[in-house]
């Protein structure tokens, strides 16, 4: 007798997301569990969109200073670095709207949104500063300023839905609603956005993010509960795509900054750094994300060559 | 949960004259009324129907798909209108339920009809003498009604047994059995037999303030118990199936689980 695979019958497939004006990129639309490519279909492989910030980063460290501190007093200048290593999206975190950084207006960063998106041809992600009350304020402005761009707009809390969903509903934009690390809240936020009449195929799920190390595990097994519940139990509120913001968290871990004369038995810095954030997006990838955020060039190339082999 | 909304009734003046006068206003409303509270079905209950019942069946099924996206249930002891109710159904939004069997050889045809469209059935746990008296008379009963369902070619998938819900007033007794029965007849065959009530008869009698709370609570029990299907009034019960897949654990909890 021949022995047959057992297979998952599913119950949602997961909206496809298409961002961008002129260049446009793509995630999600798959119908089954993550690279589970005997049981549906995956139209899209996952992204990853390069971060770049809209001021001098206060907080990069060595590793990333390397690669962009000759970029990154500007964010055209960065984006367009970016571009040459090939990046098929840019995320752009507004971290200087931050009431401990700069706390600039919404105005300047609108400013600078609108630059960018004159300049730069590929499909852009917006980041507040995760400050609740803060990003209230900057996101709606920025969200108008780039009305019609097409982008991705987040992130949107449970403190700060409703102006936030408001303003990504106006301008065309898809949106990120971030609960944190609870499947529930996350089903909560979500259903709270679809009341606004926001349409669900257009939300992506942060079930906020961590490195390794560093609670980790707790993102993963969220992931994964919220990818089983969406596409295995009908569950319609959490059929959508998830992102993953790898680098914020990585590039705060002390296995990315520890120099090797302060810990000579961990090894080379360099390549420590960087797989630390090849590594967790890798496992984010297998827990569910289609969308990553990432900082180091070399981490990006070494997950892009991941998802390639993955698909082919 | 399969829901299937029970309002449309020949126990119904209001529907009873609709039909007569072949007004369908009455009917959309009704049917739309119970749509948007969450039924997924819609039950068409014509009576024995011995006059007109082809043309009454027909009217009804069609008048309800008009206005509402849903498949019917139909319900009538005449097998010819139920026929004739099959023949016209739209299954674009399922299979129509033939409502219903029982022990009693003079309903067997519904069996045939069954396995001739290839649609599902109620299969009533009554035999020609009577009401069942307790669980296992239910049971006694089911299991020959499963030998007759195979006998005709209808897949058991496609059954549903009614243990008959009787009136909490006159047979306080009867409640707990259907309870019991209704776990019971799950164990006849792997995968577990469907199961479903025609539910608002427990508090049948009883004052009309008293029916939504007897109804609510005895829908819980039964629920817990893994029925999978209930003749209601969607209004009525659509809380209790949310709650009850909650605590469940089938739905996942969130604030606003009423709401979606």
């Amino acid at each position: 007798m021949n022995f047959s695979i057992p297979k998952e019958t599913y119950t949602g497939r997961i909206p496809e997301i298409v961002f961008g004006k002129e260049k446009k990129a793509y995630f999600g639309g798959e119908s089954a569990l993550p690279f589970h490519f005997f049981e549906g279909e995956f139209i899209y492989k996952p992204l990853i969109a390069f971060e770049i910030q809209d001021d001098i980063p206060e907080d990069y460290p060595e590793e990333l200073a390397k690669v962009y501190s000759s970029v990154w007093d500007s964010p055209i200048k960065w984006a367009k670095f970016c571009e040459t290593l090939g990046a098929e999206a840019i995320a752009l975190r507004l971290m200087s709207t931050h009431p401990d950084s700069k706390d600039s207006k919404p105005e300047e960063a609108a400013d600078k949104v609108k630059k960018i998106l004159s300049e730069i041809d590929l499909p852009l992600i917006i980041l507040g500063s995760n400050h609740s009350e803060k990003d209230a304020e900057v996101l709606p402005v920025v969200s108008d300023a780039s009305r019609g761009y097409n982008c991705i707009i987040g992130k949107a809390q449970e403190g700060n839905y409703k102006t936030i969903t408001a303003s990504a509903m106006a301008g065309g934009h898809s949106l990120i609603a971030m609960s944190e690390l609870d499947v529930n809240l996350a089903k909560q936020l979500n259903i709270l956005i679809t009341q606004m009449d926001f349409p669900r195929e257009k939300i992506i799920i942060d079930p906020m993010c961590s490195a390794l190390g560093y609670g980790f595990e707790y993102t993963y097994s969220v992931m994964e509960r919220i990818r089983i519940a969406g596409q295995i139990q009908g569950d319609n509120m959490l059929c959508v795509p998830m992102v993953a913001d790898v680098g914020f968290y990585v590039w705060k871990t002390k296995e990315s900054q520890a120099s090797e004369s302060d810990i000579p038995e961990w090894g080379s810095l360099h390549e420590r750094a960087v797989m630390w954030e090849a590594v967790t997006a890798c496992s984010f990838l297998l827990s569910g994300a289609e969308l990553l955020i990432m900082r180091h060039p070399e981490a990006i190339n070494t997950v892009k060559r991941f998802i390639g082999d993955l698909f082919s | 949960m399969l829901i299937i909304g029970e309002r449309l009734s020949v126990v119904s003046k209001k529907v009873r004259e609709a039909i007569i006068k072949k007004d369908k206003k009455p009917i959309h409303e009704i049917a739309i009324e119970q749509w948007k509270a969450g039924a997924h079905m819609i039950e068409a209950n014509i009576g024995p129907a011995e006059d007109e019942g082809e043309g009454v069946m027909e009217w009804m099924v069609t008048t309800i798909q008009e206005v509402v996206p849903l498949p019917v249930s139909l319900d009538t002891t005449n097998s010819k209108a139920m026929e004739a109710g099959l023949k016209v159904h739209n299954n674009q939004w399922g299979k129509p339920l033939i409502n219903s069997t029982s022990l009693d050889p003079e309903r067997f045809v519904m069996f045939e009809l069954a396995a001739k469209y290839s649609v599902p059935i109620i299969a009533l746990t009554v035999g020609k003498g009577g009401l069942p008296r307790d669980a296992e008379e239910r049971v006694d009963i089911a299991a020959q009604l499963i030998e007759k369902a195979a006998e005709f070619g209808v897949s058991l998938e496609d059954v549903y047994l009614d243990p008959l819900v009787l009136q909490i007033s006159t047979s306080q007794e009867q409640a707990k059995e259907v309870l019991r029965a209704i776990k019971l007849f799950q164990q006849l065959n792997d995968p577990p037999m469907k199961t479903i009530v025609g539910l608002s008869n427990i508090s049948n009698g009883c004052p009309k303030h008293l029916r939504p709370i007897l109804n609510k609570y005895f829908f819980a029990l039964l629920m817990y118990e893994g029925l999978n299907a209930a003749i209601a009034n969607p209004a009525e019960i659509i809380e209790v199936v949310k709650t009850i897949s909650i605590i469940n654990g089938k739905t996942l909890y969130a604030h606003s689980y009423l709401e979606i």
